[in-house]
């Protein structure tokens, strides 16, 4: 992700200790973490873990379940292209397909350059519209092969 | 001053909302044009979105699917005025889509500014709150059983059944949860009554807090949907101002607040108990029932956990009192459904209606059939845990149990349509993929059986042993749907098994059949 800071310890014990005060603080915690340096760094976890009086291998339990927290830093820009059956419908996964395919990637890939992660998501909630897909966090509807090569094109900028 | 609506929902922005306001603004400020823009909610004919509205005497006057590139034609002729131009759809409030419509749930949703306080109450806001202060907790909770409401999540269950169940526990800490992780494809109502309308489920869960004894709710919403999060928060925040959330609200004595929290990417999280475990900060792993959350719920305390548009319908519900909204709909299934109509159709949107009207008019009449202009083929109602319905069965009304007369399900609303190119032994198997991808593990039936299901479904449209798989496939899917510990296993096997029933021909192809 663009603009991430370099992973410090230091920084990583503010960020916790801002959120110390929720119940059940984890998530908002990791959220603000892999905000803030791009990841969610194994260092983070071992603190984390510490903060929260539980094992790390609880908390690292935790970070693998869910989809949106990495373990290791994406490209610069992320493309989150959904595959679910109303985008299915309208052919989204034969698109997405050779769009992965001519960027020689896998879902959950990264271009080579660093650029580009492309993630396959289930449902952006915009099925009116599909196929969908979301670019650094901005929503795209009815997305054709030429605005995902765009997208492509832009992210090396 | 002229007045502007331009949606800032999130399918609008998808089709350029954002750059249209900024363009609208930057024209009118080059032609000395005094306007104001309201982004408001979508009105749900997402096939117009972006959609600019603009107030006239005569009503609200539309324009859409606006671009760019229209906005300089649009001033040209007078839009402001609700002028004739190519993309005027006529008054909004007229048009045969909204028309149709019985809008009870999203009656304020792309009407009013969503975060103005102001004009949620003049348009009935915070009434059925009010209304609830003066007849107390327990009238409250009666109303709330009387209305027939049932959880719009999926599973249908009596809404004032949970709430009675909460406010009988003893005094303490309680909790009203609200799940908000709208993970079914095909399914946007909660998005859109967050962005168009939050005050109605703040309200919601302010009238839920009074009537079972709960000082404290979350709203628990999934990381796919950022416009929400920021308008929601922005919400929250804004009712604190006015004094409609916080300590002693409107000097009834009651206090509440409200917290917004951040799914991660689980699908797994829109089942109850997995929500309350990742609220908890810990993995989502189904818990299994009893207790009831409404007994045990989040960090153990009782635990009311509701849909959004359930709760966003209790306002309504104790402002016009309950027989109001029982007296819609058809058996059981009382009130109204926000549909969401999706996929390859020529008109998809938001259309909320009373239960009992034929799946056929919705997809051929509503929707107007597909966007490709081919045959429809099937339509997956209920999300990617919901059947596929023929064509031969659009005579079945909205209705929870005639769907599940026929194996079927309404779940959230949300209508998928396919045309005759789809291939049903390719959509079962995604849909055996799905819940591999987001099964909690914690049960077997599920986390095992999702995966020999990918691979028994690869054999058969390999045109491996094609009989005996079928046979294996549908054992399997018996296995899943009683041995689940959660709706994810247990109702995965619905879209197999409405695919093997109603579309055969698509696990049999000619060419394999022929060489095994």
């Amino acid at each position: 992700m663009a603009g991430a800071a370099q992973y410090s310890d230091e920084r990583a014990r503010e960020i916790i200790a801002a959120h110390m005060g929720l119940e059940g603080p984890a998530m908002p915690i990791l959220h603000a973490i892999q905000k803030e340096f791009g990841y969610v760094p194994d260092a983070a976890v071992k603190q984390m873990a510490e903060a929260l009086n539980i094992s790390r291998a609880e908390m690292h339990g935790v970070v693998t379940f869910y989809h949106d927290f990495h373990r290791a830093p994406h490209g610069r820009h992320t493309l989150k292209i959904c595959r679910a059956e109303s985008c299915q419908s309208m052919g989204a996964e034969r698109q997405a397909r050779a769009f992965l395919d001519k960027l020689k990637l896998d879902w959950g890939g990264t271009t080579p350059d660093g650029a580009l992660t492309v993630e396959p998501v289930y449902c952006l909630g915009l099925c009116a519209h599909s196929p969908s897909a979301l670019y650094d966090g901005e929503p795209i509807g009815c997305v054709d092969s030429e605005r995902l090569d765009e997208i492509a094109a832009e992210a090396r900028d | 001053m002229a007045k502007v609506y331009i949606p800032l929902d999130m399918a609008a922005v998808a089709m350029g909302a954002d750059k249209l306001a900024a363009a609208v603004a930057k024209e009118a400020a080059a032609r000395g044009e005094n306007i104001e823009i309201v982004r408001n909610g979508s009105r749900g004919m997402l096939w117009l979105e972006p959609l600019i509205e603009v107030e006239t005497p005569a009503g609200r006057v539309g324009y859409g699917p606006a671009k760019v590139k229209d906005v300089a034609s649009l001033f040209d002729a007078g839009f402001l005025a609700g002028a004739a131009h190519a993309l005027n759809i006529g008054i909004v409030d007229e048009h045969p889509w909204m028309k149709k419509q019985n809008r009870v749930t999203f009656v304020r949703c792309g009407v009013i500014d969503p975060l103005s306080v102001a004009e949620y109450e003049a348009h009935n806001g915070f009434k059925g709150l009010k209304r609830a202060f003066e007849v107390g907790p327990a009238a409250v909770v009666e109303e709330v059983t009387k209305s027939g409401l049932r959880g719009r999540g999926g599973a249908g269950f009596p809404t004032g059944i949970k709430w009675k169940t909460v406010a009988d526990c003893p005094p303490g800490q309680k909790y009203v949860v609200v799940n908000a992780d709208e993970g079914d494809s095909g399914t946007f109502a909660d998005r859109m009554i967050m962005e168009g309308d939050p005050f109605s489920l703040i309200e919601g869960m302010l009238i839920c807090g009074y009537a079972v004894g709960a000082s404290k709710g979350y709203v628990y919403l999934r990381s796919e949907y950022p416009i929400v999060a920021k308008v929601f928060q922005a919400a929250i925040e804004t009712a604190h101002e006015a004094g409609w959330l916080g300590k002693d609200i409107k000097g009834s004595g009651f206090d509440f607040d409200v917290e917004l929290r951040i799914g991660a990417g689980a699908y797994v999280c829109g089942e109850e108990t997995s929500l309350l475990e990742s609220l908890e900060g810990k993995r989502g792993i189904v818990r299994a029932k009893p207790p009831l959350p409404a007994h045990v719920g989040l960090f153990g305390k009782p635990t009311v956990i509701n849909n959004v548009l359930s709760m966003a319908t209790i306002p309504m519900i104790m402002e016009k009192g309950a027989k109001h909204y029982a007296d819609l709909g058809v058996g059981r299934s009382r009130g109204t459904m926000p549909l969401q109509i999706a996929g390859n159709v020529k008109y998809g949107g938001l259309f909320e209606t009373d239960f009992g009207i034929p799946l056929g008019v919705v997809v051929n009449e509503i929707a107007g059939g597909t966007r490709s202009g081919r045959p429809v083929r099937a339509v997956q109602v209920g999300g990617p845990l919901g059947a596929y319905v023929p064509v031969s069965l659009f005579d079945l009304p909205i209705d929870y149990e005639a769907f599940a007369a026929k194996d079927s399900l309404i779940g959230h609303g949300g209508l998928v349509v396919f045309d005759d190119t789809v291939d049903m032994s390719w959509m079962a198997r995604f849909g055996m993929e799905f819940c591999a991808i987001e099964s909690c593990g914690k049960c077997t039936p599920c986390r095992l059986g999702s995966t020999r299901g990918v691979e028994t479904i690869d054999k058969i449209r390999d045109g491996l042993n094609v009989a005996a798989n079928i046979e294996l496939l549908k054992d399997l899917c018996h296995t899943m749907r009683f041995g689940s510990l959660c709706a994810l296993g247990g109702f995965a096997p619905y879209p197999v098994e409405s695919a093997l029933r109603h579309f055969p021909e698509d696990f049999r192809k000619p060419a394999l059949e022929a060489a095994e």
